[in-house]
């Protein structure tokens, strides 16, 4: 049954997956209407649900998820429409790569959260302060992972190409772009996810509206059950999001997965 | 009359941490006539890669040059077509589109596209696998489909850079005889890059044997085997003499390579 590397089959694996679900539920139950744990620090699975209704129905949630969508989506797509096209420059060409990268690199690791108060003064605590913290934390991490992927190109690839009489334009239209893009794709999943810790950060401080606002009001309240309704919330929608993104991955590329 | 003209190629690799820089080929001469069919045999390390590579442009010679139709070679180009030893088709074409990738560089006409990928599918045995994709393909189907892709563009010379290396060895006997009827049929010039000596003599009209590293041409040996040729003339006593003879050359120079300070 332990076997290093050997497959399992299909519905096993299912069967599995959704035995961790149930287990997880049993413990959460099992601590709260067992007496465990305080209803003050951790609601029950029932009280959980009952305030995810309420929030749906008295206080407007679906307008704080889109709200937080949006945010998401919108700083994660001026980061991708900046971030992927520097990448592939520097991927591709190295003296692009030379001067960029010591830059970026070093970019990289300043902790985007650590630049709110420095928004908040400079962009107020707007719209725009959102997508720029998200744009933060995702743009550096596209250009470089783009640009290692791209100068990942193999080169006897490109030298077939050249010997099929590919200019410089065409190794790069042709070769580098389909050869890189599935990866690129694949970065772009990654990074969304990420970017969804960020818009939740960005939301705790300075937010009248959103999933993270949501649940910094609900701390003050003490409502265990909203908090973990909302988290659980945010949970799914990465769900759904890297599930639309896989399948989309596996749509367009499928000369990748062909067997 | 000489199609491909070497003269006086070397090559000599920049030293690695300040190493002392490695010479892989002495300036070498080689004339290519049209509709030859050249093999380069010679121990691994000899350059002969190297050398094929300046051929087809993708590496600059440090001294010499070399002439296709009279005209010096700078860049690689479609008018010298080149099969790899490792697999390069590109995975996101199917089979169809990678034969037309050299015809959809010079923006010849889909009609036409269709006619010299249908022509060099038939040719190469590649009925049915028009819509694969690579990964699909076995390796022997994967240099079959590169085959066909060098030769769709219809190149001047085709360079083979021991295309069947990888190859196990009934498959590689199976590309053997595609190959040379293909040859066979309309005598492309052939420049063929191998360590195998069977290779070689079933293939080409000459092999020329180089020596190990430093590299260079030692030997030239005119294979005298009337075409068309079949697998059974491998053991054939004409056979045996050439192969014979070609043996105890290389292995003078495999000796001297694998004895030789780094």
């Amino acid at each position: 049954m332990f076997e290093p590397l050997k497959p399992i089959p299909p519905g096993r694996r299912a069967v599995l997956g959704v035995l961790f679900f149930a287990l997880f539920f049993a413990a959460w139950a099992g601590a709260t209407y067992g007496g465990l744990v305080k209803p003050l620090f951790l609601a029950d699975p029932l009280k959980t649900l009952n305030a995810g209704v309420t929030l749906f129905v008295e206080f407007g949630f679906a307008k704080d998820i889109v709200m937080t969508i949006w945010r998401v989506v919108g700083g994660f797509v001026i980061a991708a429409a900046i971030g992927v096209p520097l990448g592939i420059a520097m991927g591709a060409f190295k003296p692009v790569e030379a001067f960029f990268e010591p830059f970026i690199s070093f970019a990289r690791y300043l902790p985007a959260s650590a630049f709110i108060p420095l928004l908040i003064l400079w962009a107020g605590i707007g719209e725009s302060q959102k997508l720029a913290l998200i744009f933060i934390g995702s743009f550096f991490q596209i250009v470089l992972m783009v640009a290692v992927t791209v100068g990942a190109t193999r080169m006897d690839m490109v030298e077939a190409a050249y010997t099929l009489g590919a200019d410089r334009i065409s190794i790069v239209r042709r070769v580098i772009l389909p050869g890189s893009a599935p990866q690129i794709a694949e970065t772009l999943r990654l990074v969304l996810g990420w970017a969804w810790t960020y818009v939740i950060v960005a939301e705790l401080i300075g937010a009248s509206s959103g999933i993270g606002h949501m649940i910094m009001d609900s701390q003050r309240l003490l409502d265990t059950g909203q908090m973990i309704f909302g988290i659980v919330v945010i949970g799914l929608i990465g769900l759904v999001s890297d599930f639309l993104f896989k399948t989309l991955n596996e749509r367009l590329f499928p000369w990748n997965l062909a067997r | 009359m000489s199609r491909l003209k070497i003269e006086g190629v070397a090559r000599v690799f920049p030293g690695v941490r300040k190493g002392p820089p490695t010479q892989a080929l002495q300036p070498t001469d080689l004339e290519v006539a049209d509709n030859d069919f050249i093999a380069i045999l010679g121990p691994s390390g000899c350059g002969k890669s190297t050398l094929l590579r300046i051929v087809a442009g993708l590496d600059q010679p440090s001294a010499g040059r070399v002439l296709l139709d009279g005209e010096p070679i700078t860049s690689p180009g479609p008018d010298r077509g080149m099969v790899f030893q490792s697999y390069t088709l590109f995975p996101w074409l199917s089979v169809r589109d990678n034969i037309a990738f050299g015809l959809r560089e010079r923006g010849v006409p889909e009609a036409e596209q269709e006619a010299v990928v249908r022509r060099y599918v038939e040719r190469t045995g590649l009925e049915g696998f028009e819509n694969h994709y690579p990964r699909m393909l076995s390796g022997g189907m994967q240099q079959r489909t590169a085959l066909a892709r060098a030769l769709a563009n219809d190149p001047a010379i085709l360079l083979l850079d021991e295309p069947f290396g990888a190859l196990d060895n009934q498959t590689r006997a199976l590309m053997q005889e595609l190959l040379l009827g293909i040859w066979e049929a309309d005598r492309k010039t052939v420049l063929f890059v191998t360590h195998d000596i069977d290779e070689a003599i079933f293939m080409a009209n000459r092999v020329a044997v180089m020596s190990a590293r430093p590299g260079r041409i030692k030997t030239e040996l005119r294979i005298e085997l009337p075409h068309p040729r079949h697998y059974r003339m491998k053991t054939t006593p004409e056979f045996a003499a050439y192969k014979a003879r070609l043996t105890e050359e290389i292995r003078e120079e495999s000796i001297r390579a694998a004895t030789m300070q780094p």
